[in-house]
């Protein structure tokens, strides 16, 4: 993948291309801070290595030892040093080398990044993204999805994409954003996946859902990975007369409630997958704001399908039981379909 | 590295450092009569002993440079510009403190016209924000110098790790203060640092450091203008211990029995500003008259401040909902403030090393490799016996300012007669 001073060899020339998620992410990493010079990109290894996943690579050679900054490994000097350069009006970028360890700077997040604009009108215009999710054998710490420690913090946002247009146009939209922005992208899709981007600059609004299929027997919400797993799993239904409508949350805080109650209440029953694991996931959240909206508009119980509440084992045998599949979502699809 | 205390300050700034001690004083002495009429909605701090501290390392810095205060640098909030109705105000829980009644003590901010970053509670977290502030600064071309401060027990965190060696690595424009005041609630700095000199950490870093009395406001100015000159001249981020006593406890609740009596007499023995007072009497700086000008400056602008705080309302109970996120340029018009030009951080030019680049930073292709200092170490390719006396080498002791020697001493006596 050699680029001539690091321009995006896809997607940037004309009528737009198919790229991959990850070339998603770079680009719109290398857009952004070609339009803006206050885009700024920290991390591990990010410089002249240009990413452990290679997300950053080329952008060194293009903007310079000021603006791409590899750091020690020192997650929380990460953050915080991020949040000191957004009070100067600076955007920076901060990569999560695995985004396992971003709990490393959870104080720094939690305390210091999140409650500054309602403590002291303090906006800290900061983009925290990096690799999630299992699924590649990473183990128990190279596979985490958690999101759910954050969405729990006012403050926040989080977004976890699915494709690369999403990804692409969630992390200009997330850079553009004057607040602190958590942004995860699943690393199973990183190579996997590919879609087409248009070759002019666009966003994608943070907080919006979207409907990825169309369908009236019941409604199927999902991000991530699990997406493409909910979306395999529809057509497998529609084989059956089950006609899933599938959405993608794509946005986890602030969470987009009209487009969920809107299909709930045409379908009349919900099923949540998540790779996340279940106790505390945000299928649990999800269904509190049903209870809350629609209690009268389901015809079944909330279904939830997600990973087990153990840590993510390492075993491909291990994991593959741990892990949501087709299968698991097919099968409780049907049975929620019965009601 | 000692400070040598040769600096000569003007008439003006001699009288200001006095000045600024006085109202760092007084305003904590109307807190705490505010505090005991029920008037403060939580907890009280005091730097009663501390104040020339907070104020001489913060009289050394330019309107444009940056702070971020803990919870015992009220004086560095008023050097810095903040009026004394502010801080009752935070104390008090007032709609028109700068917080609006969202959060208490020194814990407010200004990013537009004092450039004060706004503290939290878990120690040690503003020093890689102030790394940050430092390292935008310089990006952004406005040679500021951010500056923030650490207790002892402060320094025991992990972040203070983080946050020094990455400036250090990155040479950022930043200086630590750290004050040593003996005391990190109950917990005296032995148990804390196994330490004689907290100023040592900075040798992990490979950053300069200073000693210095921390009740001797001229040697800490002098001492901290010569840092923040440094720091801003592009030679890396300074560490500056200062050697103190926290004279109250913890907070106004905490009696601080677990400090032993000789300790306390011996600090007190040692206050920063009667000890001033009698300096500036001394060079004929300050006669009674003029010392008489001051309280009554103080009395009038106090008793306005507190009146004015006083008559604040409490928020309306409804703001609670509000500003948890920035709804955009109607609620902030981020804006980066250039003072070089973008065309240098911006392609093509923007692939040209900067100056600031640590020697040896980085090796290989794309990073200046061929430039790299390159030590291999100095293992034989043959493994040799050890020898049976081979011990670990003396490090070199090195030279303390008298007055901080002295202190330590006293400092350490007190707390091995605390031991016994």
């Amino acid at each position: 993948m050699a680029r001539a001073n690091g321009a995006p060899t896809n997607g940037s020339a004309k009528g737009g291309a198919e790229i991959t998620f990850l070339e998603a992410i770079r680009q719109a990493m290398f857009e952004e801070m070609e339009r803006d010079p206050a885009v700024l990109l920290m991390g591990e290894d990010v410089g002249v290595y240009g990413g452990a996943f290679k997300t950053s690579e080329g952008l060194l050679e293009r903007f310079g030892w000021e603006r791409v900054i590899d750091t020690p490994i020192s997650e929380s000097a990460i953050i915080g040093a991020a949040c000191g350069m957004s009070y100067l009006g600076l955007r920076p970028i901060c990569e999560m080398q695995f985004i396992d360890f971003i709990v490393c700077a959870f104080n720094q997040i939690t305390n210091f990044v999140a409650k500054g604009h309602y403590l002291w009108n303090a906006p800290a215009p900061m983009v925290i993204r990096g690799p999630s999710g299992g699924g590649v054998h990473g183990g128990p710490f190279h596979s985490a999805n958690p999101e759910m420690y954050f969405i729990h913090t006012p403050g926040l946002k989080v977004i976890y994409p699915s494709t690369p247009y999403d990804a692409k146009g969630l992390l200009k939209a997330a850079v553009r954003d004057n607040n602190p922005v958590l942004f995860f992208e699943h690393k199973f899709l990183y190579r996997r996946i590919k879609g087409d981007v248009p070759s002019e600059d666009y966003t994608v609004p943070i907080g919006k859902a979207v409907v990825r299929r169309e369908g009236k027997h019941l409604t199927i919400l999902s991000y991530a990975a699990m997406m493409h797993t909910s979306l395999e799993t529809a057509d497998a239904l529609a084989k059956e007369g089950i006609e899933a409508e599938v959405i993608d949350l794509r946005t986890l805080l602030p969470l987009d409630e009209e487009t969920i109650l809107t299909s709930v209440k045409k379908t009349n029953k919900c099923l949540v997958v998540h790779e996340d694991t279940k106790t505390g996931g945000i299928a649990g959240e999800i269904a509190a704001i049903l209870f809350e909206k629609a209690f009268h508009d389901l015809d079944g119980p909330l279904v939830r399908v997600t990973s087990l509440d153990t840590p993510v084992p390492y075993a491909p045998t291990l994991e593959e039981h741990f892990l949501p599949n087709a299968k698991k979502v097919f099968s409780a699809a049907k049975e929620l379909a019965r009601y | 590295m000692t400070k040598q205390m040769s600096r000569e300050l003007t008439r003006q700034q001699y009288l200001d450092l006095y000045y600024y001690m006085r109202l760092n004083r007084a305003v904590e002495d109307t807190m705490v009569k505010l505090f005991r009429q029920n008037k403060i909605v939580g907890g009280l701090y005091s730097s009663l002993g501390q104040e020339a501290i907070s104020v001489g390392t913060a009289y050394t810095l330019q309107k444009k440079d940056w702070i971020a205060p803990m919870i015992r640098n009220i004086g560095a909030l008023l050097v810095k510009g903040v009026p004394p109705r502010d801080i009752f105000m935070q104390h008090m829980a007032k709609y028109d403190s700068p917080t609006k009644g969202k959060d208490g003590t020194s814990h407010f901010g200004d990013l537009d016209n004092l450039h004060i970053v706004s503290p939290i509670s878990m120690l040690g977290d503003l020093i890689p924000v102030m790394t940050g502030v430092a390292i935008g600064g310089r990006y952004l071309g406005q040679k500021v110098v951010a500056m923030t401060w650490i207790g002892d027990g402060g320094s025991s965190t992990g972040v203070f790790h983080e946050g020094l060696n990455f400036a250090a690595t990155q040479k950022a424009p930043f200086v630590l203060i750290l004050e040593n005041n003996l005391w990190a609630y109950s917990t005296p700095v032995r148990r804390q640092v196994p330490l004689e000199n907290l100023a040592d950490r900075a040798k992990a870093y490979g950053i300069e450091s200073y000693i210095v009395d921390g009740n001797n406001v001229v040697a800490v100015y002098t001492t901290a203008i010569e840092a923040v000159e440094r720091a801003r001249a592009g030679e890396g981020p300074i560490l500056i211990e200062a050697k103190t006593f926290r004279r109250l406890g913890h907070a106004q609740h905490d009696p601080a029995e677990y400090v032993p009596k000789e300790m306390r007499a011996y600090w007190e023995a040692r206050d920063p500003i009667a000890l001033y007072e009698k300096f500036l009497t001394r060079e004929k700086l300050l006669d009674a008259a003029g010392k008489k000008e001051i309280d009554e400056k103080l009395d009038v602008l106090l008793t306005a401040e507190r009146e004015f705080a006083e008559n604040s309302p409490m928020p309306p109970a409804e703001f609670a909902q509000g500003g948890v996120y920035c709804t955009g340029d109607d609620c902030h018009k981020i804006r980066a403030k250039w003072e070089r030009s973008i065309g240098e951080v911006t392609p093509p030019k923007s692939s040209v090393k900067p100056v600031w680049t640590v020697p040896g930073f980085g090796s290989g292709r794309g990073s200046g490799g061929a430039d790299a200092p390159i030590h291999f170490g100095d293992t034989p390719a043959v493994m040799e016996k050890p020898a049976n006396n081979s011990r670990p080498a003396k490090v070199a002791a090195k030279p303390v300012a008298k007055g901080a020697k002295k202190a330590r001493a006293a400092a350490a006596s007190a707390s091995r007669k605390a031991r016994r």
